[in-house]
Parts: C-alpha cells; sequence; structure tokens
C-alpha cells in the first residue's frame, strides 16, 4: 500500500543479527538498513563521509559500524563518525511496525531527482 | 475438570435496586482486579455482572506455567472463588461468551443468547494467541499457551511421552518447554531469530540461557522459520523452510499475541493495534471502558501484569470518585524456569549517548548489564544473579539521579549504597591468608603471597609459578594489588604487554590459551568466560575471535559471518568505488587455453574494467559489482576454477618458476611441487596472507626469498626458508633447514603453517612472528623436534580436510544468497518494488 509518509520495505527477518541490506533510489542515494545484535534496526545512507566506501559491507558493534574501507566508525544512531575522526551520514527515519520495516518517505527520496 | 459456575440468571430484567449496572466482559486478571478496586473504593456504587467465556472462576494466568510443570495444582493459582462473587453480590456468568454489544440499547449479548443491559461496560477481553497460518496449522495436537484448557491438552498429550515442538523462544515458548520437558517430553524449541527472548534480552544473556536450556536436554533451533506442520490426522512433525524436518507428537506455538479486539471493533469504537483508550481507561464511547491487554494506551499495548494493576487503580478511581489518571508503565521481565534467574528491564538497545556497564563472573555464572544515560539508568539485564532487579527496576521507573553511585552501580544495591569509594589496595590487604583469591585454581592469598616471596615480581610469573589469574583472569586485580603490596617500589606496575583490544585486558596469547583451556567454541562464549567489557566487542577482536576459534576447534567452533571482514564475507576484494575484483586459482601460475578463454568471456560478460596480472602469477579481474559475483563465480565455477582466496587472510599463491622442465638451469621440478604445494595448503585461513614460492635453482626467479615460506631448489634437494615479506617493511626470508625429497619439503610446509596458524597474533604476517619467536624456537619446534612436526602436520592435514572448501562453489549453490541482493528498490514516483 501507498503510505503517505511511511514506505514498506518488507519484514524485519530478513536482516541478520549484526548484518546490512542495502536498497537502491532510482536517481538517488543508496541506502542501508543495519541490524543490531538487540534487534534495532537503522537506516543511513549507504556512503562513508570519509570516501565514500560502502557502510553496508562494514563490520556491526553495539550500535555503530566500521567502514570496510579504513575502518572509520560511524554511528547508526547519528550518522556521524566517532572518536578522532569528522565526518556525517545522512539518517533516514525508520519505524517497525507488526515485524515490518518503514522508512520515512522524505527522507529516503531526498535528492532523487 | 471444574464445573462451570454459573449463578442464577436474573433474566436481565433490571435490578430492583436503582444502582447502576456495570457489565465486565472478561473474567480475566484484569476483569477481576478492576472490580476489587472498585469495591475497594465503594463497595455498593453498582450492580456487577462479570462475563467470562472460560467455565471457570477467576485464576492467576500467569502461574499456568508453573501448573503446566507441575509446581503448583490449579486450586492454588485461583484468585477468587466462588464465595468472593457470592460475598460481594457479583454475577458470575462463566462458560458463556459475549457476542456483541448493541451500544444504541446499551445491551450484550452472550453466545447462549442472554442479553444483558448496562449503564457501563468494562472489557477486559485480554488477548488472542497468534497463530502463524502455515499449512498443518488447524491439525488436532496444535496448541497455544493461554488458558487451562492448553495446559490441559499439554498434560494429557505429556503422558504419552514422546516429542514437543514449542515453536516460539519467548517467555511463554520456554515455560511451556521447561513445563513439558519437566513432565518428560523430548523438546524442541523453534525460534525465529538468532537470540532467545531478543525482545528482554541481549546477545550474551540469551548464549548464556541457551547453554542452560541445552545442558537440560532440550533443543533448541534458532533462525528456525517454519514452513510447514506435517501429518494427517494428527500432527506428525514440523517442516523448516531450510528444509530440516523434526518430528513432533505436539505442536506448541508460542509466538505472541495481539490484543483481542472483535467484539469492540464490531461495535465501532475506536481500535487500532488494541481498543484506543484515554488516562481514564474511557474508549471512545464514554459509557465504556477498557482495561488490560486488549487495550492500547498513548500508543503502547502490554502483555504483563504490572502494567494492569495500574491501569485498574486510574480505572477504579475514574469510576468512583477523582480521577487519577493512567500515565503508562515501564515494564519488566523475569523467567519463571526454576534455576534459572533471568531479569530485564528497560531499553539495553544502546545508543550514542547511553554507556553499558557490563559484568561478566563466568566462574559463578552472572552477567550483568546496565545502560545508563546522562545520569539515569535505562535499562539492566542480568542473567544468574537478579537479586538486585527490583532495585534497579526501582531506580529505572524513578528515574533516580544516578551519578553519585555510577562507579559501584553493577555491584548491585549492598555495594552502592556503601557509598564510600573503596581503595581496592587495602580490601586486598585486609583478606585473610586463606581467603580464595583465584576460584579456578584455587590459590589461596598465602600462596599468592609464598610466590611473591619466593621471586616472582610480576603477573606473568606468578602465573607461570603458582597459577593465580592464569585461567579465567578476573582475579587478576586481586592479583596485581598483593604484588604493590608485597614489592611496594620494586613493583613494577600492571602488565604493560598490550591487550587484545579496548574490549579487554587479555593478550590474544591468553585468549588463544584460555579458548584451547576452557574448550571456549563460540565468541559470546568466549567473551563471557573472558569478561569482555563491551556487548558485543569490536571490528578488531571478532575477526580475530573468529579465527581463534576456527583454528582451534576445526570441526566444532561456531563461525561467526558477521564477524569476518568484508572482503571474505562476500569472497572477493572490495575496491575504492565499492566493486569487486576476481581472482580465480591458477595452480603454480599455471593456466590453459581454456582457462584463458573463460576468464575473458567472464571479463566480458560482467563488464569488468580491468583485467591485470598480479605479483602472484595469476589474473585479477576488475570492476564487478556485488550484485554480478554468484553469477561470474558460477561462470569461471563451469571452467573448472576455483577462489584464488585473494581476499582473505589465507594461502594466497604459490609462485613458481620453471625449473628443471624448461629452464636449462633448473636442478628439480619447481613447478611441479609449487603444484602440490598448492593443492595442499589453499582453502586454509591463516592470522594474515600467507604466500610461498618455488624457485628451480638460486637464481631465485621466483623470488622466494620474500615469501613467508620460500623452497629454493639445488642438485640435492630443496632448501626452505621463512619469514619474508615484500610488504612495507623489505624481509628477506631466514633459512630453516633443508630437506631431501619433495614428500619432506611438502611435510615441514606443513607443519610451518600450522605453526604459524596456532601461535602467531591475528594479524601478524610470518615476519612479525618470526622476529618475535625467534628462529631457534621455530627450528625447535619444525626441526629438531620430529615427533612434534608431524603432529603439526597431522592437525593442519585436519583442519584442512573440513575447510578447503571452495567458497564459491557453495556461494552459486545459494549459501548466504541474500548477501548479494538488495533488500527492495526504491523508484520515487511508482510503487516500490521488493526485489
Ligand atoms: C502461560 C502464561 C504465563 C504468563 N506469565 C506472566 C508473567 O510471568 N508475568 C506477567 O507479568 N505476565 C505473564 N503473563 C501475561 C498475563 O497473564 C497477562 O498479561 C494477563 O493475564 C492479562 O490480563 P487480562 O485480564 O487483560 O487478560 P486475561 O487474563 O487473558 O483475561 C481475559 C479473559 O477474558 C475472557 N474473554 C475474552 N473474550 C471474551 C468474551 N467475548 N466474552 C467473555 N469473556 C471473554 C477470556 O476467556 C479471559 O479469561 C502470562 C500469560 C500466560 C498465558
Ligand atoms: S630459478 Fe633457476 S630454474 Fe627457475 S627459472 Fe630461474 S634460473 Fe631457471
Ligand atoms: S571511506 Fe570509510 S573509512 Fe575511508
Amino acid at each position: 500500500m501507498v503510505d503517505a509518509k511511511w514506505i514498506d520495505i518488507g519484514p524485519v527477518e530478513q536482516l541478520p543479527a549484526l548484518g546490512a541490506r542495502t536498497l537502491p533510489v532510482q536517481g538517488g542515494q543508496e541506502i542501508v538498513i543495519f541490524r543490531t545484535a538487540t534487534g534495532g534496526i537503522y537506516a543511513l545512507a549507504n556512503k562513508c563521509p570519509h570516501k565514500g566506501g560502502p557502510l553496508s559491507q562494514g563490520m556491526v558493534h553495539d550500535t555503530s559500524v566500521t567502514c570496510p574501507l579504513h575502518n572509520w566508525r560511524i554511528s547508526l544512531l547519528t550518522g556521524e563518525a566517532l572518536g578522532e575522526d569528522k565526518g556525517c551520514v545522512p539518517v533516514i527515519p525508520v519505524k517497525i511496525d507488526a515485524g515490518r520495516i518503514y522508512i520515512d518517505r522524505t527522507a529516503a527520496l531526498a535528492g532523487a531527482v | 475438570m471444574n464445573a462451570p459456575v454459573t449463578l442464577k440468571d436474573k433474566q436481565g430484567h433490571a435490578s430492583p435496586d436503582e444502582r447502576e449496572r456495570l457489565v465486565v466482559i472478561g473474567n480475566g486478571m484484569a476483569g477481576c482486579r478492576a472490580v476489587e478496586e472498585i469495591l475497594a473504593r465503594d463497595a455498593d456504587r453498582y450492580a456487577i455482572t462479570i462475563f467470562g467465556a472460560e467455565p471457570r472462576v477467576n485464576y492467576d494466568r500467569i502461574m499456568l506455567s508453573p501448573v503446566l510443570a507441575g509446581d503448583k495444582s490449579f486450586e492454588e493459582i485461583i484468585i477468587n472463588d466462588q464465595s468472593w462473587y457470592d460475598d460481594n453480590g457479583i454475577e458470575l456468568v462463566s462458560g458463556d461468551a459475549i457476542i456483541a454489544i448493541k451500544r444504541d440499547a446499551k445491551e450484550v449479548v452472550s453466545a447462549s443468547g442472554r442479553v444483558t443491559p448496562y449503564d457501563r461496560l468494562l472489557i477486559a477481553t485480554g488477548s488472542d494467541p497468534f497463530i502463524i497460518p502455515v499449512p498443518g496449522h488447524k491439525l488436532p495436537g496444535v496448541i497455544t499457551f493461554r488458558d487451562l484448557d492448553d495446559v490441559d491438552k499439554m498434560l494429557t498429550a505429556a503422558e504419552a511421552g514422546g516429542h514437543a515442538v514449542v515453536i516460539g523462544g519467548g517467555l511463554l515458548g520456554l515455560e511451556a518447554a521447561h513445563g513439558l520437558s519437566l513432565r518428560g517430553m523430548q523438546v524442541t524449541v523453534l525460534h525465529l531469530m538468532p537470540t532467545l527472548m531478543e525482545r528482554q534480552l541481549d546477545e550474551a544473556a540469551g548464549f548464556l540461557l541457551r547453554n542452560e536450556l541445552e545442558r537440560r536436554g532440550q533443543t533448541i533451533i534458532t533462525q528456525a522459520d517454519t514452513a510447514e506442520i506435517t501429518g494427517n490426522s494428527h500432527v506428525t512433525g514440523v517442516k523448516l523452510k531450510d528444509g530440516t524436518e523434526i518430528s513432533a507428537d505436539l505442536v506448541v506455538m508460542a509466538v505472541g499475541i495481539k490484543p483481542s479486539v472483535n467484539l469492540a471493533k464490531q461495535a465501532e469504537l475506536e481500535v487500532e493495534r488494541g481498543i484506543v483508550v484515554d488516562d481514564d481507561m474511557v474508549t471512545s464511547d464514554p459509557a465504556i471502558l477498557a482495561v488490560g491487554e486488549c487495550v492500547q494506551h498513548r500508543g503502547a499495548c502490554y502483555g504483563l501484569v504490572a502494567p494492569l494493576w495500574e491501569m485498574c487503580r486510574a480505572l477504579a478511581d475514574f469510576m468512583t470518585s477523582t480521577p487519577s489518571g493512567y500515565a503508562g508503565s515501564v515494564t519488566a521481565t523475569k523467567l519463571k524456569v526454576s534455576g534459572i534467574d533471568l531479569f530485564s528491564a528497560g531499553d539495553f538497545s544502546g545508543g550514542d549517548d547511553a554507556e553499558d556497564i557490563v559484568m561478566r563472573d563466568a566462574s559463578r555464572g552472572i552477567y550483568k548489564r546496565v545502560v545508563v544515560k546522562g545520569d539515569k539508568l535505562i535499562g539492566a539485564v542480568l542473567y544468574g544473579d537478579t537479586a538486585d532487579g527490583s532495585w534497579y527496576f526501582d531506580l529505572l521507573k524513578r528515574e533516580e539521579d544516578i551519578s553519585d553511585i555510577r562507579e559501584a552501580l553493577i555491584f548491585g544495591q549492598a555495594f552502592a549504597s556503601g557509598g564510600a569509594t573503596l581503595d581496592p589496595d587495602s580490601a586486598v590487604a585486609a583478606l585473610s591468608p586463606d581467603a580464595e583469591i583465584c576460584g579456578c585454581n584455587g590459590v589461596t592469598k598465602g600462596q599468592v603471597v609464598a610466590c611473591i616471596d619466593a621471586g616472582a615480581n610480576d603477573l606473568d610469573s606468578v602465573r607461570a609459578s603458582c597459577k593465580a589469574s592464569a585461567s579465567c583472569g578476573s582475579c587478576t586485580g586481586l592479583v596485581e594489588g598483593l604484588l604493590s603490596i608485597s614489592l611496594g617500589e620494586d613493583y613494577g606496575g600492571a602488565r604493560t604487554v598490550t591487550p587484545m583490544c579496548q574490549c579487554t585486558s587479555f593478550t590474544h596469547e591468553d585468549v588463544r590459551r584460555n579458548i584451547l583451556e576452557k574448550e571456549l567454541k563460540s565468541i559470546p562464549q568466549v567473551m563471557q568466560e573472558l569478561h569482555w567489557t563491551t556487548p558485543d566487542g569490536c571490528a578488531s577482536c571478532r575477526p580475530a575471535l573468529n579465527y581463534y576459534l576456527l583454528c582451534a576447534w576445526p570441526t566444532e567452533h561456531e563461525e561467526d559471518p558477521q564477524s569476518r571482514f568484508v572482503n571474505e564475507r562476500m569472497h572477493a576484494n572490495i575496491q575504492k568505488d565499492g566493486t569487486y575484483s576476481v581472482v580465480p586459482r591458477m595452480w603454480g601460475g599455471i593456466t590453459t587455453p581454456n582457462e584463458l578463454r573463460a576468464i575473458a568471456d567472464a571479463a566480458d560478460k560482467y563488464e569488468a574494467r580491468l583485467v591485470k596480472v598480479t605479483g602472484g602469477q595469476r589474473l585479477d579481474i576488475f570492476g564487478i559489482k556485488k550484485e554480478d559475483l554468484p553469477a561470474i563465480w558460477a561462470d569461471l565455477n563451469a571452467a573448472g576454477m576455483v577462489s584464488g582466496h585473494a581476499y582473505g587472510k589465507a594461502l594466497r599463491t604459490v609462485k613458481t618458476c620453471v625449473g628443471s622442465e624448461w629452464c636449462r638451469f633448473g636442478t628439480q621440478d619447481s613447478t611441479g611441487l609449487g603444484i602440490k604445494a598448492e593443492q595442499m595448503t589453499w582453502g586454509s585461513w591463516m592470522p594474515h596472507k600467507f604466500k610461498i614460492a618455488v624457485s628451480g635453482c638460486p637464481r631465485n626467479c621466483a623470488e622466494a626469498s620474500i615469501k613467508d615460506l620460500g623452497i629454493i631448489c639445488v642438485d640435492s634437494g630443496y632448501e626452505l626458508s621463512v619469514g619474508g615479506n615484500g610488504g612495507i617493511h623489505l624481509r628477506g626470508t631466514d633459512f630453516l633447514c633443508k630437506v631431501e625429497t619433495e614428500e619432506a619439503a611438502l611435510e615441514y610446509i606443513a607443519a610451518f603453517i600450522q605453526l604459524y596458524r596456532e601461535e602467531a597474533r591475528y594479524l601478524d604476517r610470518t615476519a612479525p612472528w618470526v622476529e618475535r619467536v625467534g628462529m631457534d624456537y621455530i627450528k625447535g619446534r619444525i626441526v629438531e623436534d620430529e615427533a612434534g612436526r608431524k603432529e603439526l602436520q597431522k592437525r593442519f592435514l585436519f583442519a584442512q580436510s573440513v575447510h578447503q572448501k571452495d567458497p564459491w562453489a557453495e556461494r552459486v549453490g545459494g549459501a548466504e544468497s541474500h548477501l548479494h541482493k538488495h533488500i527492495a528498490e526504491i523508484r520515487p514516483f511508482t510503487v516500490l518494488e521488493p526485489a
């Protein structure tokens, strides 16, 4: 169903714990959905603020992901680089309802043509 | 069985008295509690009738688990017996469900056709169990766990023995499983998520729980997605989506509950997930109220009793005197499985500004984690010792400022309320000489002091002489305290060796030793036993632990794909633009026209942007998209090639020259030996990448003197040397020995690799490792100790017998295909396309 604010992208179980899946946006920035060990679901633009590394391929621990290219650590909550590094990735609001993942339409399409 | 208890019906005529008529639908925990609260405030205000679908009086539903487990009888869990209804003038109509609410006429209709008018109506219908609508869910033998009838069915089934499958590893499912297993059934629990009770527990606590349940004989299968329940006239088994089949004489579905809202919906009350109520528990119709699991208050539905009590108080205040308003609840959970202490409350999913404090005491089987945000406690998970659960829960509910006791918070109330900051050294000094310091090895304070007096002057020497702190290491602080008290100025201070990472105080060597000694076989187990200070490690320790486990227990370790670096997870090299490069193996650097054609075709077909000859004599195909990886591997596999592991901490290449077959200087068949070496060693995971080269004569065209292991063929045999590196720090190999036959050369290669695999730190190439341990040590183990060498070789070949697999072929076969697929795709102006 087309919901005005939220886009349904499927059931939570498609994400393994500590794993990630990608979500391409036609004409826009690819999104990555993460799942933490405790079941938290977060979405970011799939691009490290450093040199554009695909965060979807990084290692998730606690509520951060380590970029696979140069080990920058990015917070899943704020999109900000942690520690000494500076930079920020767009965060896409997510909600879970009845076991399905919904992402914020406006944020997901930001920048899409 | 309990006979239905029905009071003589008053035919629904308006009561002779003038009191307001209150009708309650639901004779459960919330419905009756609400009535009790109302009576306590104003016993004469209402003429009350309670309808219950179950044919019995009001009982304590949460005690059904002990009834199933045989710890209690039904009589013991009755809350209000018939005399309570009688004494309070309440009319109980049990075993007759309400089937309609007529709001216009202000009356309810029951299944037996009875019509009862009301002035105020209270809905307390609780919830319905979720049933996964897989094929076979209606077969006899498939039941839920909600009321006494379900318990009776389970007990009847258990009498016949056999297998029970419980679908759902949450609170209810585990309690059902426990009960059934105490009643003598073989129990298998299927849980969709990777962690049991994932809503209440974090991974570590879930892991401990799982271990304990398995120890008690239950079979737990996580990530188990039920596809079908099989059987013709009665259940015979459960089939999972991955094809696994489990036989079953009884299937209990305990996958969750949903508020029971059908009646309210038909009556066109406002219903979302539950019946929507305000802070006074009033629904969208002012004459109708609702409490319990069937309601939704401020967006939340609850599945535990504590919030119901609070709701009932607010409801009664509103219905009798001054509204007090319900403001929502924070909930805490305990598992009622005897012998397992488990507590969870609040939010422990962490967060940026939230800080985790973790304490693990492996010897006592205790795990505690509290989550602090700002100066407040926001969550707690306790396993093994839940004595402080209520104290934490209280701090949490009252949002108390905990900044003063923060340091001591994790140690619990007794300690934290003590307030004073204890000086750890004086605490150790105060211990008596026969106080136990190291629980693992049973070493007392007196023994530690004696070994310090005898000359031990640092932690390692204490560990070596009396074993204190040498096992789990939780007593390290105490031993260091004793060192500093006994030696004073002379004590060099805490160990300077660097721990593995910030999540632990153990060195790589400590961790590896413990993995072997304590037979640790999974990452959560290591983290628990060795007191990791973070909930799930970091990007530096996790891959190392994964490797140490697979090296120590080739057939038994629990592989964790999420702890592999992207290249190993994807079996290809990630490049700077996020595409991948793919290198098929070419044994000893040899290829054929057919292989070249296949590589060329693949490069065309998947639009490779570059094909490059590598330094290790292979062809590297660049610019392949993540989605295309399985397809290009399938094509290369079909042409007879396997993965070159060019991405792994693994055996990479064996570089060769042409040797005696073609070269006028060649002394031996260097290419042939290279191929044999590669066929023996490919697919082996290592602490870091590993390269071999074989040159046919001392001219060394294969550059064997800068490889991890180099072989130079000479007239009289083979010269082996090790520890070379052509990387950032150029290093030539050190001579190991000379052997006479190919067979001997292969034996030494296997033994050296295994020694490196077993003893080097993760991410150490051979060069720094050889420098650290010294060639004398390595020669001692490989050259001088023949029996030891053969043992090493044997262990290597054993590991190879299980690990030498082509990961590409496994992926092509469909393993982990989700890693290569998008979860979905978004197209801005059309509808979402699931991928
Ligand atoms: C096995 C088990 C163990 C549990 N353990 C715990 C625990 O350890 N801790 C905890 O906090 N909670 C526990 N719970 C949850 C707790 O029991 C519920 O939160 C609580 O019972 C909810 O109360 P309620 O009155 O809303 O619903 P219920 O107690 O379910 O009462 C609803 C009643 O309404 C009746 N009814 C429904 N529809 C109609 C109708 N149309 N007409 C007439 N009657 C109707 C039902 O028959 C039922 O008797 C457990 C639950 C179960 C099943
Ligand atoms: S190393 Fe010796 S045998 Fe091999 S190619 Fe060079 S010269 Fe010939
Ligand atoms: S691009 Fe992410 S760390 Fe460099």
